[in-house]
């Protein structure tokens, strides 16, 4: 196994340091956003979609894993969380637990399957599996098939925050995302996290130093598909809909394409990945299906040229880790 | 009855397919070490291709089956001297990013020039009609995709496993660098590997045109199937990718039959169960 990134670089207190700097110029240019006259909704469109990216980086950056079905648990907490506030009616706080919980189920489940195989063949079953799901909420009554479900009710959050109020939806979805970005940055720098690196560099070795190799990659895959489900359970309410479109391989596909763009197993990449094809599908919606074409491209391109993405290229550059 | 034989024809054809697919992603993977994901898209291009041949070459079906797969060969074997070939030595995932990039654009090409609904291939004269076997009616096409395709199946064992070519096949799989010194031109054997594995991609393609309409969405969902016959028969050995591939088709025809709501999933759900008992898969190595 060659590694993903070429230059692992060591903790050190000013790598933190220099992280939690860029951290704080994120979160206040992304505070300013209500401010500049930005349209909203397309932010927080994109900071779901960030948060997803992050998750599924989680896996393949940190654990080499390439999961090619990471849109099932952004779909099944989308379903769940829908249908939790919809038809059962519960406040928003209730209804994003019931899609993380719906999510981590689903993880559990999916990654005891496919953590048995290993490289290749891990992508097969992971975008085999989600394609199972696809189907199964294709015909399953409670997702409404091609129509998906609608008109989901955006309510106050504990209470207080009305969230149909654009202004105070995006400042949730701003606390959900960095608190998401957060707990993966944690994660990453934690003993679990470096293990996880370890046996992203080198499984044998590990092995051979005595841990349980396959434990962290579980552990991993079900972090990774938890995350996964809050940011679904997060678009909900941006979108206002759950439909078939998120659990669809192709959506998977722009996850990996957000994350390859950005910089696999960068801390900032994913974001700035989801960021990019996220207004680049905004602008090009008119060309129609150019925009898959594009897409394609992009994946050509940065698989040929630039295979550390634009954060991984920023970071190699200032020999830092981002 | 006459329902079931029907689907189980019907599972045949599917399973030819899968057979013809997972048998050209078995080659690949076996000389390349990449996934080739764009195989659904190279399977529609064979389809379209024999389209265009008859529509503005008035060629016909005969010819489209031997012209469709060369010329779909002569594009593949032009992205893996172009992009593949710089893959060399990088994680295998680069080499499934990189194809599901090539697929995405093939794709979305067609899908601009001929939307996503279905364009007519007529079955060919001689292949009209249909015979009755006394306990089903079989159409003559179905019956010709069936057997014609295990006999392309069965010569691409035979290529492989008996004959010299096929040695050096498999022994530049096992040790490129060995077979070079044997002052073998691997890098070439390489290319005409893929141009042959995506060829068979192709020649599917043009055998479902008839029976399927060409799409140029047609390849897309079906690769996904494929990918489980692939993870449940596992690449190791060619034989096993027939089997598999034919075998499953056929489960997924008597599905159809007895619980058609299970159509879509049967194989994804074998596929849990395959990695459930044996992880490896049926006949795969351990990885």
């Amino acid at each position: 196994m060659t590694a993903l990134t070429d230059d692992t670089l060591p903790v050190t207190p000013r790598a933190i340091r220099d992280e939690m700097i860029v951290f704080v110029m994120m979160a206040l240019l992304l505070a300013a956003v209500p401010f500049s006259g930005i349209y909203p909704f397309f932010v927080m469109q994109a900071l779901c979609f960030a948060l997803l990216a992050c998750a599924f980086n989680l896996l393949i950056g940190y654990g080499g894993l390439l999961s090619f079905g990471h849109a099932m648990f952004l779909g099944t907490a989308g379903y769940c969380s829908a249908h939790a506030l919809k038809v059962w009616a519960l406040p928003p706080e209730l209804g994003i637990l019931v899609g993380i919980v719906a999510a981590f189920g689903l993880s559990l489940i999916t990654g005891y399957i496919s953590i048995r195989r290993q490289g290749i063949y891990f992508s097969m079953i992971t975008l085999a599996l989600s394609q199972l799901l696809y189907f199964i909420y294709l015909q399953a009554p409670f997702t409404h098939g091609e129509d998906g479900i609608q008109g989901i009710p955006q309510g106050r959050m504990f209470g207080v925050f009305d969230l149909s109020k654009p202004t105070v939806l995006y400042y949730v979805v701003l606390v959900g995302f960095l608190a998401g970005f957060l707990l993966i940055y944690r994660i990453i720098n934690s003993p679990f996290g470096e293990v996880l690196k370890a046996i992203r560099e080198n499984e044998p070795r590990a092995i051979s130093l005595g841990y349980r190799t396959d434990q962290y990659k579980f552990l991993a895959f079900v972090l990774s598909g938890t995350l996964a489900g809050f940011a679904g359970s997060l678009k909900v309410f941006v979108a206002q809909n759950a439909s078939l479109t998120d659990v669809h391989w192709s959506m998977s596909g722009e996850v990996v394409l957000m994350t390859l763009v950005g910089g696999l197993g960068t801390i900032f990449g994913p974001v700035v990945g989801a960021f990019a094809i996220i207004a680049m599908q905004q602008y090009l919606a008119g060309f129609g299906q150019w925009v898959t074409v594009i897409q394609g491209s992009i994946f050509v391109v940065c698989v040929l040229t630039f295979r550390r993405g634009v954060i991984g290229e920023i970071a190699h550059y200032f020999r830092r880790s981002l | 009855m006459q329902a079931l034989y029907a689907q189980l024809l019907v599972g045949l054809i599917n399973g030819s397919f899968y057979a013809l697919l997972s048998l050209g992603l078995a080659v690949i993977f076996g000389m390349l070490n990449i996934i080739n994901f764009a195989h659904g898209a190279l399977y529609m291009m064979g389809a379209f291709v024999a389209y265009f041949l008859l529509s503005l070459g008035g060629i016909n079906y005969w010819w489209a089956l031997l012209i469709a797969p060369v010329i779909v060969g002569i594009f593949g074997m032009i992205l893996e001297r172009t992009m593949l070939q710089w893959l060399t030595g990088l994680d295998h995932l680069y080499g499934l990013l990189l194809t599901f990039g090539i697929a995405l654009i093939v794709q979305g090409v067609f899908q601009n020039y001929f939307g996503s609904s279905g364009l007519p291939y007529a079955i060919p004269d001689q292949l009209k009609g249909g015979m009755n076997l006394g306990f089903m009616f079989l159409p003559i096409y179905r019956g010709w995709v069936v057997i014609f395709s295990l006999v392309v199946c069965i010569a691409t064992w035979f290529l492989i496993e008996k004959t010299r070519l096929g040695a050096y096949l498999r022994a530049a799989t096992e040790n490129p660098t060995l077979v070079r010194a044997f002052g073998i031109n691997v890098p070439r054997m390489i290319t005409l590997t893929y141009g042959l594995g995506v060829g068979l991609a192709a020649l599917a393609g043009v055998l479902s045109a008839p029976i399927n309409q060409v799409r140029p969405l047609m390849g897309a969902d079906l690769i996904i199937v494929v990918f489980a016959v692939v993870v449940i028969g596992g690449m190791g050995s060619i034989m096993g990718s027939i089997i598999t591939g034919f075998a499953l088709g056929v489960i997924e025809g008597l599905t159809k039959y007895f619980y058609p709501e299970a159509s879509n999933t049967v194989v994804f759900v074998l596929m849990v169960l395959v990695l459930l008992v044996k992880p490896t898969g049926l006949t795969g190595r351990a990885a």
